[in-house]
């Protein structure tokens, strides 16, 4: 668990310098891509179902990178990006590829589909945290942000 | 705050060279057209229209006879300019600036290179390949095959990206040549993963800008520009499977 946060740390902060964020944000951005993947992680080991353990890492993301945003002025994109691509189903995806190639069709559909799945709850996770953003912002007395 | 026709336009080329920065640069459709519309109505109090897709910006100001369209053809990765436009437009809305002092400040911005080198991001890109192989259950064996695979697959899409601009051309290649090391890694008895160690050395390809914007500009009520950016993001993952798929193919033997 020590290694998995560790290195969730460390590949997001360098996933950072690829998309050319600030030196300044750079171990903020780590710390979310820590902590949507330790929320990922926590809940995969516990047998919940990874549909929903994404949700989860994806939602945690998001929220933090909004209040991260706020705290900083700086635009959400930054922190959120750095936290989505470890959630991303890259395995599943290629899984899904190996059998396609050898032929094993109908094992690679439904992987593929179940990809399908964890990309839309993803979707999910940053849409959710997008209405929990406007609802504070309208019931709170938020100053109107452009982050 | 009337403005002459002479400082409308100029106004409007702040606005659309600001535009075309942060577009260029990788921020969400949203932001483009929130941050114009911000500019402009810092000078003038007359009503803004903007429509952003990945490809082009249209911008006009009422009662100005002129309408500008900026074509965007290429587009990479660099957040810290979005933040450096972003502090501006805020500055701008305070009033801290003139319209020609805006002007200066963006030149100075769009000249300056804030990017890091090449070979910082190649580093960069290995050690994340080598994390992400352990945090997708690899063993420590495999971490320095992906290290390298990741590395050297980083900068094979750097170098094919320069020499053809087609990045989707230079993504599969790049995802070609991560097969081909992981394969000769584990041939050699030096990796005992084929498949962690290609997942892990192909995630610095993974369009994760691409997939975040096309979600939130969606949510943000942008379908077309969230629809191909979708598309981008879709073809960008065809094109890494692609390479994958050939190095499988060969190992796996299915395509006979």
């Amino acid at each position: 668990m020590i290694w998995q946060a560790l290195t969730s740390f460390i590949g997001s902060l360098m996933f950072c310098i690829i998309f050319n964020i600030p030196k300044s944000s750079l171990f903020k951005c780590g710390i979310v891509g820590m902590l949507g993947w330790v929320v990922y992680y926590a809940m995969s080991i516990h047998q919940i179902n990874p549909v929903m353990a994404t949700l989860f890492g994806a939602f945690t993301v998001a929220i933090i990178s909004q209040i991260m945003a706020r705290l900083y002025k700086t635009p959400m994109i930054i922190f959120s990006v750095a936290g989505i691509i470890p959630l991303v189903p890259g395995g599943m995806a290629y899984d899904a590829m190996r059998h396609f190639v050898s032929n094993d069709y109908a094992t690679a559909t439904s992987l593929a589909a179940r990809a399908f799945m964890l990309s839309g709850s993803i979707a999910f996770g940053l849409i959710f945290s997008e209405v929990l953003n406007q609802l504070s912002r309208k019931t709170g007395n938020h100053k109107q942000d452009n982050n | 705050m009337g403005l002459s026709t002479q400082e409308s336009l100029k106004l409007m080329d702040v606005c659309l060279l600001a535009g075309e920065m942060l577009l260029r640069s990788g921020a969400e459709t949203h932001r483009v057209e929130d941050t114009m519309t911000r500019m402009a109505a810092a000078y003038t109090d007359a009503a803004t229209h903007s429509f952003v897709t990945p490809t082009g910006i249209v911008f006009s100001i009422d009662k100005v006879d002129s309408t500008k369209l900026v074509r965007i053809l290429d587009r990479s990765t660099n957040l810290h300019r979005v933040v450096l436009i972003n502090q501006l437009s805020r500055e701008m809305s305070k009033g801290s600036y003139t319209i020609d002092q805006a002007y200066e400040e963006l030149q100075k911005i769009k000249q300056s290179n804030q990017g890091y080198p090449l070979a910082i991001k190649i580093a960069a890109a290995a050690i994340s390949s080598g994390c992400f192989l352990i945090m997708y259950n690899g063993v420590w064996n495999d971490f320095l095959p992906a290290l390298i695979a990741g590395g050297i697959g980083y900068s094979a899409f750097s170098w094919f990206h320069f020499l053809v601009k087609i990045k989707f051309f230079a993504e599969c290649l790049a995802a070609l040549v991560i097969g081909i090391i992981a394969l000769i890694f584990v041939k050699a008895g030096w990796g005992q993963s084929l498949d962690t160690i290609i997942i892990g050395s192909v995630m610095p390809l993974v369009p994760g800008v691409l997939i975040t914007n096309a979600i939130r500009d969606l949510i943000a009520g942008h379908l077309v520009a969230g629809l191909s950016k979708g598309i981008e993001a879709f073809l960008t993952a065809f094109a890494i499977g692609t390479g994958i798929a050939f190095v499988l193919a060969w190992t796996y033997g299915g395509m006979s």
